[in-house]
Formats: structure tokens, C-alpha cells, sequence
């Protein structure tokens, strides 16, 4: 028995080692592509930083002052505006536990979050513009017209469009971890609004409230293309814009070093203070959120409850739906004639599946790595540095925001070679990296249980590296991966921030085409991208939400 | 099945696409015939602009492709060319002004146009061993006068007036009228242009990156005021028959803009750039200009320019800097412009 344990234990080693080496070393080389990625960005900043010497000092000038304070009161008043009354919808939606369409409107609430900013952009100009709905009706009405939206009240709009459904669904999750019996003994008790409010319903929130204020924080404070769009001008720019601008416009490195100086900080807090706020649940970004209120409020509640169900529900919708009619009423056939067209859509198309791949691929190394290396860890002390790496790797990428990688790329590349050259290159592997700690999010459950399920299978099989990649584990992820993939294409489908800085007229996107329309005023074509871009993206993220349900039910 | 399915079609989907992209560049360069490539601002090569009928007229006579690269505005070709540097694909650089040729120059990459100039007539008469006119004009605020019964009487009343009553201007980072209405602010104003910028500011709607995006605007009806050139109700009058549209006559001057083209180094090994330049100040190209580009000629046309052009503003003094004063300080003019408008 002795000697026959020793000759087993003897043949499993290698068989054990070999797929723990195989996947730390994808889970390696992933961290390596994100930390070159990242790292030579900086470098590249801080070199240029170097050789500008009393330049860089320069340039932390009124303006760029300026420019911080704008991005932290636009950022500050976004936030304010979507989650305070995003607590008044979750109470409502809450409230009304079975309405006809009370599904419809949850998953209404989460089609902004997919849509891409220029869309929405489009969307909100189309209602709110000079020339939108809201303009019509006031003329209609011979009340004076609207104030005008370029600026502070535009980027506003936008930033609510996005966060106040995107926080009310985060806050009915909260409300709907509420046991069912506090909601019946506060009816028998006879309690208040109020009272239900201060005693039930704040409570259940409180927890999510500072994450979720953190992170709308965060969206708002590194919001690119709306910014970029309804900005107008020098006085209401943010830092991701004007690091842009700096670049683009001025040519100025040195401006653009202090600018990313100055944005890195304020993620870098925003991100330390979602750490201490603790991040708002996951949960919050699935389609289906059941409340468990069984009780009947009284008539007037349900009546506040419903108006303002309704308000939100056509605030989230109006600009969609002026997406969809100006889109049908745009020359469609006309722009699908145009040579542009299709090669800024296969461009989109062809970069979107590169760096969904490249996602992928890279989200699921650092995953196996981390399972890897947590199997090895169990029941060990020490070495748990390498699997929180493995873990949070794809994160960090968040705090260093796509214009700044794209920057400081940019400010190297000029020294040896023409920037336009590495736009493909640029785009593609930012994307990537851009959706990795969604694509993470997306896998690493799923990875951790197949894990669990097959590694002993496996094992006693002698099945491992590759063909255990082959026969055991894709199949068993597919769901997942497609899922994963078709969320990181969208993504890529979307992003503005790295093609505008690359962008030339060798290398044309879709939402860069798009761009490119709407600031030359035709109106028209850009509505009909518009739309096109939409019905990529919905029909990607559509894809992606099936996987996982899909999954999810087998 | 069907999910290995999903993921092979990625592969080879991804792969094709891979070879589809690298495929072009080889098609295109076995093309027998050869190609100018002409940098220049979009609303140059747009479908009413020059560009169209520039190409057609100049392909016809050299039995070449002219293909335009277009960028948002004059300035943003400058700055386009700076990051592109000696590794630039342009020949020709076509519509940089006088403003900007100092600081092109710098640039290093830009070969002297070595063709006859005598035809070229500019006001004070512009000589240049790289840098050949081919249009000029005078910026001026144009208004609505439906929207805008009375105008601004004088650049001091543009400054001080109705915060009610919006502009339109251009972002001078990135396009020469919006540099043209700093230099002249600066010449008018001097040392206070920092004041009177914060003072206009609060009548600027919008600041767009290019002209063709202001004047788009304007034209929509979204501001009664925008910063463009004298020339520009002549396109109204001419093409629309209404003197709707003006131009707005300042008692302190307007300033000058000379638009020019310069053969980079890179082109002075393509025969056609040299080429190009001449017909640039030839009547075919010069025929265009008027009414297409909506400027000055910079040479003799073939037939007498339309009597509209004589009926326009005629600038009571004409401002412009000198090449040199305006590339010594761009850059903190600029840093003044960003910090007055951002307040």
C-alpha cells in the first residue's frame, strides 16, 4: 500500500503541475498585456513630462483649474440628479409590486447602460435640442423655446439619461432584499410613508447608496463623448475632454501630462472612496429584480408611485424613441449606398470582433489563473498577493480611464513613428482591455463552478492543458464566453474616446463616422448611424443577455 | 455543438478580417496611375465647395489622381502636420494661411515651391519662397438681419452688446477663423484682449472646431452672428438672391487672412506637386474660387468676377500681423483665449 501511494502520488505530480504552469502562465501573460498597456502609457507621459520642465508647471494654469472644477460640479450636479431621485423610482417601482409592463419598464431602465454615449447624445439632442421635440411643442404652444442645452444643462441631461435608471434598478435590489414580513407589519402598524421610509426603505438602501453614488460619480467624471458633444466650448469641458483637446487641437504634450495628472488623482480617490463605500451590488445589472412587497399601499401613494413610474419611464424613452423615428425617417437606403458607410461598419465590425476576442481570451486566463491559483492556495498561508492580482488585475485598468492610455501612447509614438499607424493596433487592444473587467465579471463565476465540478474528473482522467481547454472547459463556458464576447464587441462597437484620438481618415469607425456627421450639421445621415449603431449594439447586448439566461436556466 | 460552432466562426471570421485589412494597401499600390495626395480643410473639399471641381479640372489636364485628405480647419492641418512630421503622406498642404506659415515653416518638412508666382496679386503684396496664395479675405461678423435688426456697429459693440443676442465663433486651436478673431481682438485690443474675450464670451453660443460647423449653425438659425468673412453674403446673394444675410462694418478695421498652399519635401519628389501649384494660381483653379470657396482670387481669372463681390464691405483698415509675431506667441494668446472663455 506504502510503496503503490508513493508511485501514484509520484504520477500525479506532473499531471497537477503541468495545467496549474499552463493557466498561471496565460494568467501572467494577460497581467503583462494590461500592465504594458498601462505602463508604457504612463512612461510615455511621464517622459514627456521630463523633457517639458518648467513647461508642465505652466501649464497647471487657471484654466486647468478651471477645467477640474467643471469636471467635479458637472460630476458632482449628474450625480445628485440621478441618484436622489433614483431613490424616489426604486420606492415607487417597489411600491407597485404587479403592474401590466412593470417588466417592460426594468428592462427600459437597463437599455441606457447599453446604448453607446453618441446614441444616446443623439437621443437627447433630438428631444431636448434646439430643434428637438420639446422646441416644436413650445412653438407649437407659443411659449418661448427651451434654453439652449450645449453646456452645463446638456451634459446634465445625458449623464441622468444613463445613471438615474442605471441607480433606481441598484436601489430596487436593495428593496427587494427586504423581507417580506417588515412590509406587512409596517401595514398593520399603520405607518406612514414617512415613517416607512425612515424605518424600512432608507435602511435597505443606505448600504448601496454610497456605492452607488460613487460609481455614478465615476461614470459622470470620466464621460467622454458627451462631454465631447454637448460641450460647447472652452467653458464647459472636462479633464477627459480637454486631454483630448490638448492632444488634437493644441499639440501641447505638456498640457496633456498635467491634465492626466490631475484626472488620475481624482479616480484614484473615486475609486479609493468606492472601496470604502463598498461597491453596489452585481445583481442590480441583471434584467430580472422581484420585489417581495405583498401589501397594499394606500390610493394616494399608489398614485405618486405611478405618475412618477411614468415620468422617468418617458424620460428614459423619448430620447430612444427619437433615435428610432429620425433613424426610419433618414435616407437610410442612401447612406447604405455610400462607401463610407460600409467601411466605417465593417471597420467597427472587424475591430469589435478582434477585440472581443482579445477580451475574452485575456478575461479567461486571468480567471483560470485566479482558480489556479486559489486551488494551490487553499489551506495555505502566504501567496494570496498573486490570486487578489489575478482577480482585481482587470479592474485596475478602470482607474487609468482609455484617453489617458491613448495619450500617452500617443505623446511616445510621435517620437518614433506616424500616431496614425498604430491606430488599429491603439484601438483594438484599448477596447480590450476597456471591456476586461466586465468580461472577468461575466466568466469568472461560471469558470469557478465548471471548476469545481470537473477538476476531479479531470484529474483522475489524466485530461489537462490544452485539450482539457478543448474538450472540458469551452464547451462547458460557452454560454459565458458568448456572452462575454458579445458584451466586449458592443463595448468596442461604442467607443469613442480611443478612435477620436486615433481616428484619421485611413482609419474610420462607425461612431466616429458618426461623429464626423454631426459636427458638419447633416443631420440626416447622422441620424441614420445613429440607428445603425444602436441596432449593432442592442442586438449584441440582447445576445449577451440571452447566453446568460440561457445558462442560468440549464 | 453549436457553441464550438460559435467560437470557430470567430476565429475564422477574425482572421479574414485580418487579411481583408492588410489586403487594400497592396491593391492600391499596384494602381498604374499615379497620385497626388492634397491635405487640405473640409469645407474645401465638401460637395459645394472648390474640391470637386478643382479635382475634375486638374485630373483632366495631368492624367493623375488627386486625392484630398481632409481635415476640420486650417489649424488642425498644422497641427495634423506637426504630428505627423517628415513621415507626412502629404504632397500638397493646401489651405494653411498666413498666420500659420511662420510656424509651418518650422516644421522643417516643407520644400520651397520653386514655380513662378508672378501671377499672384494679394493685398501688401505676400512673397514667400515655400508658401503660394491661392485665395484671400476679410473676417467679418455676419448676422441675420431677421434675426438681428441692428447690428453691431463696431467690434466694441460686438464685445460689450446683448448677452441675448448669441455668436457663433471657431475654435482657434484648430481653425483659422477662430485664430483670425483672436489676432484681431488682440490688434484692436492689445494687452486687454484677456478682458474684452471675457466680455464676448458671454455672447458666444457655441465653439465649433471648424468653420463649415459655424456657419452651418448660423445658417439653421441657431445665433443671429456668426465669425466668418466679408465674402460670405456674396453666397447669398448670388446663390439664394437675398441680402439677408450681411456682413458687419467695424469702423476698428478687419483682418486680413491669405490663404496659401506649400509643397512638402516628401512631394517634391512627385512631380505633380509642382504641378499643382501652378495650376493652383492658374484661371482654372482661380475660376472656382469665388464662387465655390466664397474668397478673393489670389490671380487673374478668365472672365470678370461676378459685380456682386464689388457691392461688399470694404474694410475700413485692413489688420494683420505679422508671420513671425503671431508664431512667437500663438501658444499664450491661446492659454489667455482658454482662460477667458472658461470663466
Amino acid at each position: 500500500m506504502a510503496v503503490g501511494d508513493e508511485q501514484m502520488n509520484k504520477a500525479r505530480l506532473p499531471m497537477r503541475r503541468r495545467p496549474l504552469s499552463a493557466s498561471l502562465a496565460a494568467g501572467f501573460a494577460a497581467l503583462a498585456f494590461l500592465a504594458v498597456l498601462a505602463g508604457v502609457a504612463l512612461i510615455g507621459l511621464a517622459w514627456q513630462a521630463a523633457g517639458q520642465g518648467s513647461g508642465l508647471v505652466a501649464a497647471f494654469d487657471p484654466y486647468l483649474w478651471r477645467v477640474a472644477r467643471f469636471t467635479l460640479v458637472e460630476a458632482g450636479l449628474s450625480t445628485l440628479l440621478s441618484v436622489v431621485p433614483a431613490i424616489a423610482v426604486a420606492v415607487a417601482l417597489n411600491a407597485l409590486p404587479r403592474f401590466r409592463g412593470r417588466g417592460l419598464v426594468l428592462r427600459l431602465f437597463a437599455l441606457p447602460l447599453a446604448l453607446p454615449a453618441l446614441v444616446a447624445v443623439f437621443g437627447v439632442t433630438g428631444v431636448y435640442g434646439q430643434h428637438g421635440w420639446l422646441a416644436e411643442i413650445a412653438s407649437v404652444l407659443g411659449s418661448p423655446s427651451p434654453p439652449d442645452i450645449y453646456g452645463l444643462t446638456g451634459i446634465i441631461i445625458a449623464h441622468v439619461f444613463f445613471n438615474l435608471p442605471l441607480a433606481s434598478r441598484l436601489f430596487l435590489t436593495g428593496l427587494a432584499s427586504v423581507p417580506a414580513e417588515y412590509w406587512r407589519i409596517s401595514s398593520q402598524l399603520g405607518m406612514g410613508p414617512l415613517a416607512r421610509f425612515r424605518l424600512i426603505e432608507w435602511p435597505a438602501m443606505r448600504r448601496a447608496a454610497g456605492g452607488v453614488a460613487a460609481l455614478v460619480f465615476m461614470l459622470c467624471a470620466t464621460s467622454f463623448t458627451v462631454v465631447l458633444t454637448l460641450g460647447g466650448g472652452p467653458k464647459a469641458t472636462t479633464l477627459e475632454v480637454a486631454i483630448y483637446q490638448a492632444l488634437h487641437f493644441d499639440f501641447d504634450a505638456g498640457r496633456a501630462v498635467a491634465l492626466t495628472a490631475v484626472q488620475l488623482f481624482l479616480t484614484g480617490i473615486t475609486i479609493a472612496l468606492i472601496g470604502l463605500a463598498g461597491r453596489p451590488s452585481e445583481e442590480g445589472f441583471s434584467i430580472e429584480v422581484r420585489s417581495v412587497r405583498e401589501d397594499r399601499p394606500p390610493p394616494v401613494e399608489r398614485t405618486a408611485a405611478s405618475v412618477l413610474i411614468a415620468a422617468t419611464t418617458l424620460f428614459v424613452l423619448l430620447p430612444l424613441a427619437s433615435v428610432l423615428i429620425s433613424g426610419f425617417s433618414a435616407d437610410l437606403g442612401k447612406l447604405l449606398r455610400q462607401p463610407a458607410v460600409w467601411r466605417a461598419v465593417t471597420t467597427s465590425i472587424v475591430i469589435g470582433i478582434i477585440a472581443g476576442a482579445l477580451s475574452v481570451a485575456l478575461s479567461l486566463a486571468l480567471v483560470a489563473a485566479r482558480q489556479a491559483q486559489a486551488r494551490g492556495n487553499a489551506g495555505r498561508r502566504g501567496r494570496h498577493g498573486l490570486e487578489w492580482l489575478f482577480a482585481s488585475g482587470a479592474g485596475l485598468i478602470l482607474v487609468i480611464p482609455p484617453i489617458v492610455i491613448g495619450a500617452g501612447w500617443f505623446v511616445l509614438a510621435i517620437r518614433f513613428a506616424d500616431p496614425y499607424t498604430l491606430a488599429p493596433f491603439m484601438v483594438v487592444t484599448v477596447n480590450a482591455a476597456m471591456a476586461m473587467p466586465f468580461a472577468v465579471r461575466v466568466l469568472r463565476p461560471a469558470f469557478d463552478t465548471a471548476a469545481a465540478r470537473h477538476d476531479r474528473l479531470c484529474a483522475a482522467l489524466g485530461i489537462s492543458g490544452l485539450s482539457r481547454l478543448r474538450l472540458i472547459d469551452l464547451p462547458a463556458l460557452g454560454g459565458p464566453l458568448a456572452a462575454a464576447f458579445a458584451f466586449s464587441m458592443a463595448l468596442s462597437l461604442g467607443d469613442l474616446g480611443t478612435i477620436a484620438l486615433f481616428g484619421s481618415d485611413r482609419l474610420v469607425t462607425l461612431p466616429f463616422l458618426l461623429l464626423q456627421r454631426m459636427s458638419s450639421y447633416r443631420t440626416s445621415d447622422a441620424a441614420g448611424l445613429a440607428l445603425i449603431l444602436a441596432i449593432l449594439s442592442l442586438a449584441l447586448i440582447a445576445a449577451a443577455d440571452r447566453s446568460i439566461v440561457r445558462e442560468r436556466s440549464q | 455543438m453549436r457553441r464550438r460552432d460559435f467560437i470557430r466562426t470567430i476565429t475564422a471570421f477574425g482572421a479574414t478580417a485580418c487579411l481583408g485589412m492588410a489586403v487594400p494597401s497592396t491593391a492600391s499600390a499596384s494602381q498604374a496611375r499615379p497620385k497626388l495626395t492634397v491635405y487640405t480643410y473640409e469645407s474645401f473639399t465638401a460637395d459645394w465647395g472648390p474640391g470637386p471641381q478643382v479635382k475634375k479640372a486638374f485630373e483632366a489636364q495631368c492624367g493623375c489622381e488627386l486625392d484630398f485628405v481632409s481635415l476640420t480647419d486650417g489649424v488642425a492641418l498644422l497641427n495634423r502636420l506637426k504630428i505627423e512630421g517628415g513621415r507626412t503622406r502629404a504632397d500638397v498642404v493646401l489651405g494653411l494661411d498666413t498666420n500659420l506659415t511662420s510656424e509651418a515653416r518650422q516644421t522643417g518638412i516643407f520644400a520651397p515651391a520653386g514655380i513662378d508666382t508672378s501671377a499672384v496679386s494679394v493685398p501688401g503684396g505676400y512673397k514667400d519662397d515655400i508658401f503660394v496664395p491661392f485665395d484671400y479675405g476679410y473676417f467679418a461678423i455676419v448676422y441675420d438681419t431677421k434675426a438681428m435688426p441692428n447690428p453691431p456697429k463696431s467690434l466694441h459693440d460686438l464685445v460689450t452688446g446683448d448677452p441675448g443676442q448669441k455668436i457663433v465663433i471657431e475654435d482657434p486651436r484648430t481653425s483659422t477663423p477662430g485664430l483670425g478673431l483672436l489676432l484681431w481682438i488682440r490688434s484692436v485690443y492689445g494687452d486687454k484682449s484677456g478682458e474684452a474675450w471675457k466680455s464676448l464670451s458671454r455672447r458666444v453660443l457655441t465653439v465649433t472646431p471648424g468653420w463649415s460647423e459655424a456657419y452651418g449653425l448660423f445658417t439653421k438659425g441657431e445665433a443671429p452672428m456668426v465669425l466668418s468673412y466679408t465674402t460670405s453674403p456674396a453666397y447669398h446673394l448670388i446663390e439664394e438672391k437675398t441680402d439677408r444675410y450681411r456682413a458687419a462694418d467695424f469702423p476698428e478695421g478687419e483682418y486680413l487672412e491669405i490663404e496659401v498652399a506649400g509643397m512638402t519635401k516628401h512631394g517634391s519628389a512627385n512631380p505633380l506637386s509642382k504641378q499643382f501649384l501652378s495650376f493652383m494660381i492658374s484661371p482654372a483653379f482661380q475660376d472656382v474660387i469665388p464662387q465655390t470657396n466664397w474668397m478673393f482670387p489670389a490671380a487673374r481669372l478668365s472672365k470678370p468676377i461676378d459685380p456682386v463681390f464689388d457691392q461688399l464691405v470694404k474694410p475700413a483698415k485692413t489688420l494683420i500681423f505679422p508671420a513671425d509675431v503671431v508664431a512667437k506667441n500663438r501658444q499664450a494668446w491661446i492659454a489667455e483665449w482658454l482662460s477667458a472663455m472658461s470663466k
